[in-house]
């Protein structure tokens, strides 16, 4: 039965054969996803008797997370942390591509220096950050004030410094991780172009400049895509670095969704987060994609 | 410019990358090695006084402590079983799908290949509070499966084995087809055979990924018979005897990161290898 290749056929074997991840993806991804736009237009609240039970407001989630000026400061937040974590990252990866793909002696250290935060657990890698910025002994601090800086000191727990805190450790832990691709990118380089430049005296600096970043083109735009996504989910430090504070100064979407569900029990707001959330995802992505297709067209 | 000068400025490039790079290099390190070098401080050397890295001697007293504070072992043994149960329930679901999608024409195929790779839109953590609700309706809260069954098919690892299987050529699934191989006879004598580094490599990044995960686990599990080592760490931060001893903190930190952490030194090269061929697409 399986010999019928290409023929179309009525041949019950290929739905079998996906129905498990199917069926995985139907209840994990796409169930949720209508459950929440469903939920998004009820109150409910289960530590409140009153609103245990749904009742239908409409847009109301919507425009209360809207009219909301802490929700608001989220957003921002949410912001500036992609802001603060994507572009640097990117341009550190492709730094330490381009270091680690040369070929001298011990370029195995630099490599495994650059990659390894990628392998720890972010709550590891948060904790022992933790003391880094520990207000007085931290060795950031005591680093810094080596270096002649005399400003705040308790980084997690100043509001303006928590959201910087949580970015330092995000970029410290994902440009390596981003490396990878731009080694796969760099390598995949055709030679003949290179060598062509070389035979026209091109400089290392123009043959970067001229070809290898135009050509790692693709890459970039890949791991912008990863880059984006993981500044959305990966929230794990702030669980241990600063519990999103204070006063929610290091609050992202993602963290203030698990707040509203788990520790205020709000499953309306939660879900109408929730669709936000998912929409903001599906448009990144589509529009990239969009994109990518017009560009090789 | 003349020549010399290009050349001189090639050197310095050279050179000024080279010390960046180190420096980089050191920096990116530090935090790692001194979590290793904190943990073997005495107990009553607290950081705070005294010099930050090392205490007057070596001690494996904070590992004794840390492993009598919380069970770790239960941690481990709960970490290890959902990233094999997911691994193996991955690698199932993944090549039968992808093998469908490379080898079958059907109706319907773009839809449902569309449909799966709405997870790779869409990922798993933006859906924590939904799907927090179908576990607690499936009757499956505060269990290990709990914690696995959300990943149990993937999009990724689909797609990979999609790329994989398409890469096969034609010839020898013919060749395999007369010769009367069942569809199953197929996968493992045609299709599986050239595309082990694919499955490598997505099995290195599922464990990766699993191993480390925190904040679904966090989610689903209130006990420790369920709890995997992330979670577990970081309850055990939270003990209110533990406040500031740092070099408790990371012998315990140290104990969650090293099994992995091991693997990935020995097998260094075969990780970043995979890593590096789930990024091509």
């Amino acid at each position: 039965m399986a010999n019928e290749t290409s023929k179309p056929k009525k041949n019950p074997l290929p739905y079998l054969l996906v129905f498990p991840t199917v069926v995985f993806v139907a209840l994990f991804t796409a169930w949720p996803v209508l459950l929440s736009f469903y939920q998004s237009f009820f109150r409910q609240r289960m530590n409140i008797a009153k609103y245990r039970e749904p009742s239908f407001i409409g847009f109301g989630n919507y425009i209360e997370l809207f009219e909301d000026p802490y929700f608001i400061e989220v957003i921002k937040n949410t912001l500036y942390y992609i802001i603060g974590t994507v572009p640097i990252s990117i341009f550190l990866a492709l730094f330490f591509a381009i270091m680690v793909n040369r070929k001298i002696r011990n370029v195995g250290w630099l490599r495994l220096a650059f990659f390894h935060p990628m392998v720890l657990p972010m709550v590891s890698a948060a904790t022992i950050w933790l003391f880094f910025f520990t207000p007085n002994y931290g060795l950031f601090n005591s680093t810094l004030r080596f270096l002649g800086y005399s400003g705040a000191e308790n980084w997690t727990g100043n509001p303006d410094l928590a959201l910087l805190a949580v970015i330092i450790v995000a970029v410290w832990k994902n440009s390596g991780y981003y490396m990878i691709f731009y080694l796969a990118g760099i390598q995949n380089l055709p030679d003949d172009v290179y060598e062509a430049a070389a035979l026209d005296g091109a400089t290392g600096w123009q043959t970067l400049w001229k070809i290898t970043f135009p050509l790692l083109r693709r890459t970039t735009v890949f791991i912008t895509i990863i880059a984006f996504i993981d500044a959305f989910r990966t929230i794990d430090h702030i669980f241990v670095l600063t519990s999103g504070g204070p006063s929610r100064s290091s609050s992202v979407l993602l963290f203030t969704l698990w707040q509203e569900r788990f520790e205020n029990q709000d499953i309306g707001i939660s879900a109408a987060i929730t669709i936000i959330f998912v929409l903001v995802l599906l448009a990144f992505t589509i529009t990239n994609f969009v994109m990518s297709e017009n560009k090789e067209a | 410019m003349t020549t010399n000068s290009i050349k001189l400025l090639k050197k310095t490039g050279h050179w000024a990358g080279n010390i960046i790079s180190i420096f980089l290099a050191m920096l990116w390190s530090v935090p790692v090695i001194w979590a290793l070098v904190a943990s073997f401080r005495p107990a009553n050397e607290p950081i705070s006084r005294g010099d930050v890295w090392f205490g007057s001697t070596l001690t494996l007293e904070n590992y004794q402590h840390a492993w009598s504070m919380a069970p770790f072992g239960q941690y481990y043994s709960n970490t290890i079983f959902v990233v094999i149960l997911i691994l193996v329930i991955q690698l199932i679901t993944i090549i039968l799908a992808g093998f469908a999608f490379a080898h079958y024409e059907f109706k319907g195929k773009r839809i449902l290949f569309f449909f799966v790779l709405l997870q790779m839109m869409i990922p798993t953590s933006a859906l924590l509070a939904p799907n927090f609700s179908t576990i607690r309706w499936m009757g499956l809260f505060d269990t290990r499966l709990a914690i696995a069954i959300p990943y149990f098919g993937s999009a990724f690892g689909t797609f990979l084995m999609l790329q994989a299987f398409r890469a096969v050529p034609r010839d020898l699934v013919d060749a395999g087809i007369i010769d009367g191989c069942s569809w199953w006879q197929l996968i493992r004598y045609v299709y599986l055979p050239p595309s082990i580094p694919a499955l490598i490599a997505f099995g290195l990044s599922s464990a990766t990924w699993h191993w480390n995960e925190f904040l679904w686990p966090l989610i689903i599990t209130n006990s420790d018979k369920s709890r995997p080592l992330t979670a577990g760490l970081v309850r055990f931060t939270q003990l209110g005897e533990i406040g500031a001893q740092w070099s408790l903190l990371s012998a315990a930190t140290l104990m969650v990161i090293a099994p992995l952490f091991i693997v990935f030194l020995i097998f260094q090269k075969q990780f970043i290898k995979s890593f590096m061929h789930s990024g091509i697409k």
